[in-house]
């Protein structure tokens, strides 16, 4: 792109690029036949092949000659991973789903050369009598939703700075360099109400006004791309899809506390996203938008990427400054906090990704705006990635307030298998199950909390009548415990030990004093531990406890795993429905299994290591656990 | 000035303080166990990693740690509630979850800083049981054995080593419940740059870093009639046994001590400040010729092992600069088992030397393969001061009543100058009386450097030596000692002379001292025990020693001659920095 090198030049440059917007923001095209179509470039429609779909849609369109007319590039993630690779086409607003390199031709010849829409490539909701749905804005998946954060996700080419600049990017930025001064930006930033969205919840003007009150001149913005959390993708997500968002919010934040550094620390295990960011930074800085004296407004600030190895501790903000100053990625005590002494004891702002992405939209549409919706304490929107045993696996945005209810059924499309719904796992391994009878909260960061759990970076995994929530407490123990760093007692010993007491509740060893004992470590471990991974870590195991008491109970009193997972406490049987084939027998690695061949054979549960060898063996599906 | 409530009782602490130092200020006691602090030697353990300290704060949903809670104006603070207790009570019953329950049989026993908490904290029973971490016991250092097993995690050894000493041998390893403290990829710490200097065993609470104990050794030899066996003992190791035996600080007991040697059967009982003397006109000599014919510049004492092995890694450049003496402990050897045997009429194959040290390096560096003259081991046994309490205490000697006897001659006989080595700045100041009247064949009135003394990690002074100003100075600490190297390298300072020990104030805080547990005044009064001994000596200057002159009249000749050079210098050895 052609150097920006003052407000004017920007404003020029949007002018001029502001026309690639209109097909995509539903305007009639001049030529009719004109088409763009759209293909998400995310990690997730990627490992579908998205790529080679996309080369074969340009392929297909020069084939038939529509080259002028149409043309074919990425996107950003759509969200709706379940349904991958999608594809859309612009002005018809058609949305395609599970789309196939071999569904290319398809495409082309039918709806961009004969202006036919492939309906059997539309979206069908089961729970809306199947009938296929072209837009996305019909579908139930995305009526709730509301994208601030995502909003250039699946509309914009994030690899190239013009897209985001058509978009109305860095025009946030100018407005704070030409007409705001730094506090004024904090200010606008405070009036939001925007909270921090990596987990925290700390709200993201008081914290930049921490900074921006500390005596400089050398202080650093920091980016934390350091998402963790299983199942978690919503930073990589606007990381891959609009990462020049999160470069603006950045430079915003620099401006607002007096910064001129910044650094993102990303994990290497994101190569796209790092790609994409690294290209995003290199084209801002080409066009002048980072780096020395930018608008010539004196201005100047760049970013550099740190590359985190791995350890969920590092996504912890004093531990994540250990890693970038080179030392062992372990927190420290706080206060002082980084906003007065972070990064080479200098004052540091870090701002998980999704907070950033949220800031260009606040300073271009206003704090008021951003604070009309949301609930009382909680502004804006979250992104929150679905997972679990839900029917739309995805990433939503929705406005704060809306009830996990709404979320998990309407959104979400309901239970797998149409299975009863037994829990929500909010927050990422940090946070608590919250039972059905809190369905109806409305998601904020202090309901989340008062319901045992916690907002964390937004993960929500959902389970079924099938998960036992001891044996979920004990996966979700077993990675904090992996990822301790180590440092302090209650989590580095603490957990290991609620781990193994956990253990031996659902290998039938559990005592009613384990119980005792291990509700009172949790709450120390809670109380005393250092930084916010051990503080949290007992929350799967205390949330638990309070709305699945009666499984604890089940499986240290009865010794019984009620949803059937814990295999130390369940005996194998064969009923009458047995042929007497032997097969069982024959794979049985203990020799447990005898009978007669024609007879009804009897499994030795004294002997039975309940391995399900047999019950896989079974050609008539006699075996039954309990 | 910064005003809150402990306990309801309002206090005033300077703005900066922590909760545990307004508690101290009020005389309450919060326990603690990771945090250690002695700003005197720049020593500030605050990781807050233990979580023992906490304490209860108004309007706070957790725990704080006392350590390293800045006060805040306003401040409610409850130190000791139901809540409190127990969450202390559950922490340290968790680190005792993962650690030996062999205190009978630990060298630490009844000087555990854990085993004196879980007492403190009546904990009768350990609450929880499980896996315990099974870490292999690193015994590949002459010096000192690395038991993580009985590391608590407290990472004082590890800030000693990398913020005081800036040998950073010492890092966190591993994450989890199997985080240890090592060197880097788990190599046994003898590969690592670590130099023995022992300050990390000093600050260890528990017994996961502990000397190597000789004690056995040692009464073999005296039970084995074939052996001649001599001790030696190191100028501080006296300043050490007040505090151990919890004397007051002005007692001396030099001559319980020699008292208690004969004790235990030693057939001689000799002092290495007779070596320190021998050291001074080797080393004074050498300086003078370094001065009078332009050698290399400034001359560094070399009388401290661990800081022979720093330079020898961090400043392989220039192992030029420093003295090629030995140090006293091995001059000490190489004399007794040449010129001494051949006195005594022993073979000196059948002599036993054993020395007592306020260190552990001392272990190391007796068997370094240069440190043999004779053909055989300059010095035998290296025992720290530590052991040889533990071998009073063994042997069933009631040492405060034990009546003072003298050292034995020729080698037991020492000048004030040669008492003074134990403490930063000391040799230097021993150093100077000779080479005073050496250059200027003048008698030195004053021999007082008081400016050399104390236990500040750099000193500097220039002196007067008849007209001609000599730089001197003077470090102690190695971070100090790698900050005066670095400024000498860069040309940024010039001296004529530096004196270096590795340990924070001297050998009085050497890694083989009884553990001073934080105390700086226990250091302070130790230094004062040998200035005091120095002030009560009718001779204060090395040269002066009569069986030093006797010595060289006998056997050396004068310094620096060809069997001075063979017992009494040595080489040093390029070393990787990593």
């Amino acid at each position: 792109m052609q150097r920006i090198a003052d407000f004017r030049d920007l404003e020029k440059a949007h002018a001029r690029l502001a026309a690639r917007m209109s097909l995509r923001t539903g305007a009639k095209p001049e030529k009719a036949g004109t088409r763009e179509v759209l293909v998400c470039g995310g990690t997730g429609c990627q490992s579908s092949r998205s790529l080679l779909l996309l080369e074969k849609l340009k392929e297909e369109i020069k084939a038939a000659g529509l080259e002028d007319l149409v043309s074919a590039h990425i996107t950003g993630c759509f969200g709706f991973c379940e349904k991958g690779p999608i594809v859309k086409v612009f002005p018809d607003d058609v949305f395609y789903v599970e789309v196939g390199v071999e569904d290319a031709a398809e495409i082309v010849a039918s709806h961009l050369k004969d202006d036919t829409v492939v309906t059997r490539l539309l979206f069908r909701d089961p729970a809306r009598g199947d009938v296929p749905v072209s837009s996305h804005h019909e579908m139930d998946f995305y009526k709730k939703q509301m994208r601030v954060a995502l909003v250039n996700c699946g509309l914009i080419n994030p690899e190239e700075i013009e897209e985001y600049v058509a978009a109305g990017g860095y025009q946030a930025l100018a407005l704070c360099l030409e007409k705001k001064k730094s506090g004024e930006v904090v200010a606008e930033v405070k009036a939001s109400g925007l909270r921090g969205r990596g987990g925290g919840g700390f709200p993201t003007g008081a914290k930049w006004e921490v900074a921006a009150a500390q005596p400089g001149p050398v202080k650093y913005m920091v980016c934390n791309a350091d998402e963790g959390d299983p199942g978690a993708f919503m930073d990589r997500s606007i990381l891959e899809g609009d990462p020049h968002s999160v470069i603006e919010g950045m430079a915003i934040g620099a401006y607002a506390i007096g910064a001129d550094k910044g650094f993102v620390y990303i994990r290497a295990e994101y190569p796209l996203a790092i790609q994409r960011l690294q290209r995003a930074a290199d084209q801002a800085r080409e066009a002048g938008l980072l780096g020395e004296n930018i608008f010539g407004s004196g201005f100047s600030f760049d970013v550099e990427l740190k590359y985190g190895a791995g350890a969920f501790v590092c996504g912890e903000e004093t531990a994540l400054l250990r890693s970038i100053e080179g030392g062992r990625g372990e927190p420290t005590s706080k206060p002082p906090f980084p906003a007065q002494s972070g990064l080479w004891g200098k004052p540091t702002i870090i701002n998980n990704v999704e907070t950033l992405a949220n800031v260009p939209q606040i300073l271009r549409r206003g704090g008021a705006w951003f604070a009309s919706f949301g609930s009382e304490k909680s502004k804006g929107t979250k992104v929150f990635a679905l997972a679990g045993k839900i029917n739309n696996v995805g990433l939503v945005e929705v406005p704060m307030g809306i009830t996990l209810r709404e979320i998990i059924y309407e959104i979400g499309g309901g239970i797998k298998h149409g299975k009863k719904f037994k829990a929500v796992q909010t927050g990422g391994p940090s946070g608590g199950c919250i039972p059905a009878a809190d369905l109806d909260i409305s998601i904020d960061y202090d309901n989340l909390i008062a319901a045992g759990s916690m907002m964390g970076s937004g993960g929500m995994i959902v389970m079924d009548e099938d998960n036992c929530m001891v044996d979920i407490a004990k996966f979700y123990l077993d990675f904090t415990m992996e990822e301790s760093c180590g440092k302090c007692t209650p989590c580095r010993v603490g957990n290991k030990r609620v781990h193994e007491i956990l253990t031996a509740i659902t290998e039938g060893k559990g005592t009613l004093e384990d119980l005792e004992r291990l509700k009172n470590l949790a709450e120390v471990i809670k109380d005393t531990a250092l930084c916010g991974l051990g503080q949290t870590a007992p929350n799967p195991v205390l949330s638990t406890m309070t709305h699945f008491w009666d499984e604890y109970l089940a499986h240290v009193v009865d010794k019984r795993c009620p949803s059937k997972v814990c295999t130390h406490l369940l005996d194998y049987f064969i009923n009458d429905s047995c042929v007497g084939c032997g097969l069982c027998k024959r794979g049985c690695p203990t020799a447990c299994i005898s009978g007669n061949k024609k007879e009804v054979h009897v499994i030795d549960n004294t002997r039975c290591i309940k391995c399900g060898t047999c019950i896989g063996k079974c050609p008539t599906k006699s075996i039954i656990r309990r | 000035m910064i005003n809150l409530k402990i306990n309801g009782k309002p206090v005033e602490v300077p703005e900066g303080s922590t909760i545990l130092d307004a508690a101290g200020k009020l005389g309450v006691h919060i326990p603690t166990l990771c945090r250690f602090d002695l700003s005197d030697i720049n020593l500030h353990n605050q990781g807050a990693s233990c979580r023992v300290c906490m304490v209860e704060v108004s309007g706070r949903r957790n725990l704080a740690p006392a350590c390293a809670t800045p006060v805040m104006e306003g401040m409610d603070v409850r130190t000791h509630t139901p809540r409190v207790i127990n969450a202390r009570r559950v922490v340290v019953g968790l680190i005792l979850s993962n650690h030996p329950k062999t205190c009978l049989t630990c060298p630490k026993n009844n000087n555990c800083e854990l085993q004196a908490l879980a007492s403190e904290l009546s904990i009768n029973e350990i609450a929880f049981t499980g896996k315990t971490t099974q870490h292999v016991i690193d015994v590949s250092s002459p010096a000192y054995v690395r038991d993580m097993n009985k590391c608590v995690l407290c990472r004082r050894c590890e800030t000693m080593c990398s913020q005081v000493q800036t040998v950073n041998a010492l890092s966190g390893l591993n994450r989890g419940f199997t985080t240890a403290v090592g060197p880097a990829f788990g190599m046994p710490i003898a590969e690592s740059t670590c130099v023995s200097c022992g300050q990390c065993v000093a600050v260890c609470p528990t017994a996961a870093l502990s000397e190597v104990n000789n004690v056995g050794r040692v009464w073999e030899a005296i039970r084995d009639p074939r052996k001649f066996v001599i001790v030696q003992t190191a100028p501080a190791v006296r300043a050490g046994l007040i505090d151990a035996f919890g004397l007051p600080a002005k007692v001396a007991v030099t001559g319980k001590m020699v008292t208690a040697l004969r004790m235990f059967g030693f057939d001689k009982v000799y002092d290495t400040d007779f070596a320190a003397d021998l050291t001074i006109m080797e080393e004074a000599a050498e300086f003078i010729h370094r001065l009078k014919h332009g050698g290399r510049l400034p001359i560094l004492t070399s009388c401290c092992p661990g800081w022979v092995k720093f330079f020898e890694h961090q400043f392989s450049d220039m192992l030029d600069v420093p003295s090629t003496c030995k140090s006293p402990q091995q001059m000490f050897g190489a004399i007794a088992k040449t010129w001494l045997a051949k006195e005594l009429k022993v073979n000196p194959a059948d002599m036993v030397v054993v020395s007592v040290m306020p260190c552990i390096a001392k272990k190391y560096e007796a068997g370094r393969a240069e440190m043999a003259a004779s053909g055989m081991p300059d010095v035998d046994v290296v025992l720290t001061t530590r052991e040889l309490v533990k071998m009073i205490r063994e042997a069933g000697i009631n040492f405060t009543s034990l009546e003072d006897q003298d050292f034995d001659d020729p080698m037991g006989e020492s000048t004030g100058a040669g008492v003074i080595f134990g403490a930063s700045g000391g040799v230097l100041e021993a150093a100077l009386r000779t080479a005073y009247e050496w250059i200027t064949g003048k008698t030195l009135e004053k021999v007082d450097f008081t400016a050399l003394r104390g236990i500040r990690g750099i000193k500097e002074a220039t002196i007067d030596v008849d007209g001609t100003p000599v730089g001197v100075a003077v470090a102690s600490g190695l971070g100090n000692a790698r900050k005066v190297l670095e400024d000498i390298r860069a040309g940024r300072k010039s001296y004529h002379v530096l004196e270096v020990m590795a340990c924070p104030g001297g050998c009085i805080d050497g890694g083989g001292q009884p553990y001073h547990k934080g105390r700086a005044d226990i250091l302070l009064s130790r230094m004062e025990a040998l200035y005091a001994e120095d002030r009560g000596k009718v001779l204060r200057k090395s040269h002066e020693n009569p069986f030093i002159k006797k010595l060289y009249a006998e056997f050396l000749g004068e310094p620096h001659s060809e069997i001075a050079h063979k017992l009494l210098h040595t080489s040093y050895v390029k070393r990787p920095r990593m």
